[in-house]
């Protein structure tokens, strides 16, 4: 086997989309890219970093990444602008919004230098967005990077951080419809996934019946899985309420399966509420898993019959774009970029109830052809579309375009 | 002695614009003032965006008709419009706001869509690139064809009809530098339309078209 990235890449999506992602490097050898975000394990970001960073060091670039470290107060604040961006309505205390802006002080005081001298920074999500405000002696180019959906934010939180995004000389977002409108490019990126991490590469047999046998999972009888933090947008509850109506048809196990980030202060009183709907009902298997449980959680989209991924507001959903990509139908929510993804009748369904998820499950469960079939499609439609490679060459056009200003049409000679 | 081909191929990344429609009656005015970049992304974007390859209209304008506002005549009528049959995108922008305002004629109503479903206007940067690749003569292009990116492909075959004098493709300008040598392959690349196709369709299709012609 190969010890380059590139080349292991290679054989999963051809040397085409290889040669040119090696071409578009090509005018930015040497460029220094800091991301920056706030947690090095846990949640779609951290996983798309761990693997984004050495594949453009092997393009080229010299890419590097920062993670801003606070305390209780700081991730409780942050925890409260996600939910408000994403439309909760909540007024920020503001001895938390001066704890948000001391700890953004405190790291740009670690930070200052490598920032400033970066060609460009990368921040993601609204944790470290006041950064830029705090690096002036800035002479690269600075992006925000939004992964959440802030199509309806709680207006006077959404005025606070757009203070702070709006010099920014680009923003990207996972879509359109997530985008507020600023003075400055709003790029449309989608996020991706790796098909050679622990969590979606393939795995034995002997590991898939470990697995089964570790969490008193019986394989006669069909698996449902959400694969999610404990978060009330992805609407454990919701999920339970599915499988109970679902499980009065046909016999059915769930498992919800979640794991922790250190920047989620709520994971925990979620998970107390979804244990409370459980009931200790023997066929619910609630998982609370270390954020590195990446195998696992491999193992249990692998050896599931369904996955659900019942969402009531959703960034992307790469818990979808996983199961898609282990060639499993996925029943989601119909919001954010489930909607992208999950196209009825060929790689799931949509739904908007727990009613609608119970009709669902029935129906796949009593169509097994349709079932192989849909997960097939899946797998191609992953495979063409949300892989890492892909998401790496948006960057890398992203940067392109913006060396060269806002024209519609940018030849390299 | 004409010049070896050049393969080049492009990536396209997307802007979103902020302009947004709730109705018809908006998406009408939007497109009357919108940049044509705008509306070229409409159509063509969707070849090289990541999207399901077996959609049920074609360009976002259709699909948001069908899927935002329920209007299956208006969805139908809009899926129907080849931007390729259009000299420039003034003229296809023309045809779509004719198309809008003839709905907007026969109904009282003008139709809605829901707060989350409404129609965001998208552009695009195209970022080009030379492959290094060059070709000297026509039988070595038909070779050369099947290894191509879907991205040289979008560029040689899609994006060369806007900015090629004859809005052609590459491919039949650099052949046409042959004299009539090549005329009875001109004249099937010509009948060859590349809109209701994805870009790998596309390229299978002008691989059996040379393969066809050079008798390989």
């Amino acid at each position: 086997m190969t010890d380059l990235l590139l080349d292991r890449y290679q054989e999963i999506v051809g040397e085409d989309v290889i040669n040119n992602l090696r071409q578009l490097a090509e005018p930015l050898q040497g460029t220094k890219v800091v991301h920056v975000n706030s947690t090095r394990e846990g949640g779609g970001v951290a996983e798309i970093l761990h693997r984004m960073i050495p594949l453009k060091e092997e393009l080229g670039l010299e890419p590097s990444w920062e993670v801003i470290v606070g305390d209780g107060d700081f991730y409780q604040c942050t925890k409260y602008m996600h939910n408000t961006l994403q439309g909760n309505r909540f007024e920020i205390p503001q001895p938390l919004l001066r704890q948000y802006e001391q700890t953004n002080e405190e790291n740009a005081e670690r930070l200052r230098e490598q920032l400033e001298e970066a060609d460009f920074v990368i921040i993601h999500d609204p944790q470290p967005a006041p950064l830029l405000n705090l690096c002036s002696g800035r002479k690269g180019k600075w992006i925000w990077r939004c992964h959440i959906d802030v199509s309806r934010p709680y207006r006077p939180v959404w005025k606070y951080i757009r203070s702070l995004v709006e010099p920014y000389d680009a923003s990207i977002w996972s879509l359109a419809e997530f985008a507020q409108p600023l003075h400055h490019p709003l790029y449309l990126i989608r996020p991706s996934i790796d098909p050679l991490s622990e969590k979606n590469m393939e795995l034995s047999s002997s590991e898939l019946q470990e697995v089964l046998e570790r969490f008193h999972l019986d394989p006669g009888r069909p698996i449902v899985v959400q694969v999610s933090r404990f978060d009330r947008f992805k609407d454990p509850a919701g999920v339970i309420e599915a499988f109970r109506l679902a499980k009065t048809f046909t016999p059915l196990q769930l498992v919800l399966a979640g794991g922790g980030a250190t920047d989620d202060p709520e994971g925990e009183e979620v998970l107390a509420e979804a244990r409370a709907a459980a009931m200790d009902e023997p066929d619910i298997h609630i998982l609370l898993l270390p954020s590195d449980a990446h195998r696992t959680i491999n193992a249990l989209q692998r050896i599931s019959d369904i996955v659900v991924q019942k969402s009531t507001k959703e960034g992307f959903g790469l818990t979808v774009t996983e199961a898609m990509w282990k060639g499993k139908p996925v029943i989601g929510g119909e919001v954010g970029g489930i909607k992208l993804q999950v196209h009825n009748h060929h790689t799931g369904f949509l739904v908007n109830t727990p009613e609608g998820a119970a009709l669902r499950i029935r129906y796949l469960l009593t169509h097994r052809d349709k079932l192989a079939e849909m997960g097939q499609k899946a797998h191609k439609f992953v495979l063409e579309n949300f892989l890492i490679t892909r998401h790496v060459r948006e960057y890398l056009t992203l940067m392109l375009a913006i060396l060269r200003g806002t024209e519609e049409r940018i030849e390299l000679v | 002695m004409i010049d070896p081909f050049a393969v080049k191929d492009c990536a396209l990344i997307a802007i979103a614009t902020g302009e947004r429609a709730h109705n018809l009656r908006e998406l009408r005015d939007r497109l009357e003032t919108t940049r044509p970049g705008c509306i070229y992304y409409h159509f063509w974007g969707g070849l090289l965006r990541p999207s399901f390859d077996d959609p049920e209209y074609q360009n976002d304008f259709a699909v948001w008709a069908y899927h935002g506002l329920h209007d299956r005549f208006l969805a139908e009528r809009l899926a129907l419009i080849d931007p390729t049959d259009f000299g420039n995108m003034e003229e296809l922008r023309r045809e779509l706001i004719e198309i809008i305002e003839e709905r907007l004629d026969e109904n009282e109503l003008v139709p809605w869509a829901a707060a989350h479903q409404q129609f965001h206007f998208i552009r695009s940067q195209i970022v080009v690139f030379d492959t290094g690749i060059r070709i000297g003569e026509p039988e070595a292009l038909n070779e050369q064809i099947p290894h191509l990116t879907v991205g040289s492909i979008f560029y040689h075959f899609v994006d060369a009809r806007r900015r090629t004098a004859n809005r052609k493709d590459d491919f039949s300008e650099w052949l046409k530098g042959f004299g009539n040598t090549y005329g009875g392959l001109l004249a099937r690349l010509a009948a060859l339309d590349p809109y209701f196709k994805s870009l790998t369709e596309l390229r299978s299709q002008l691989v059996a078209i040379f393969k066809e012609y050079m008798g390989k």
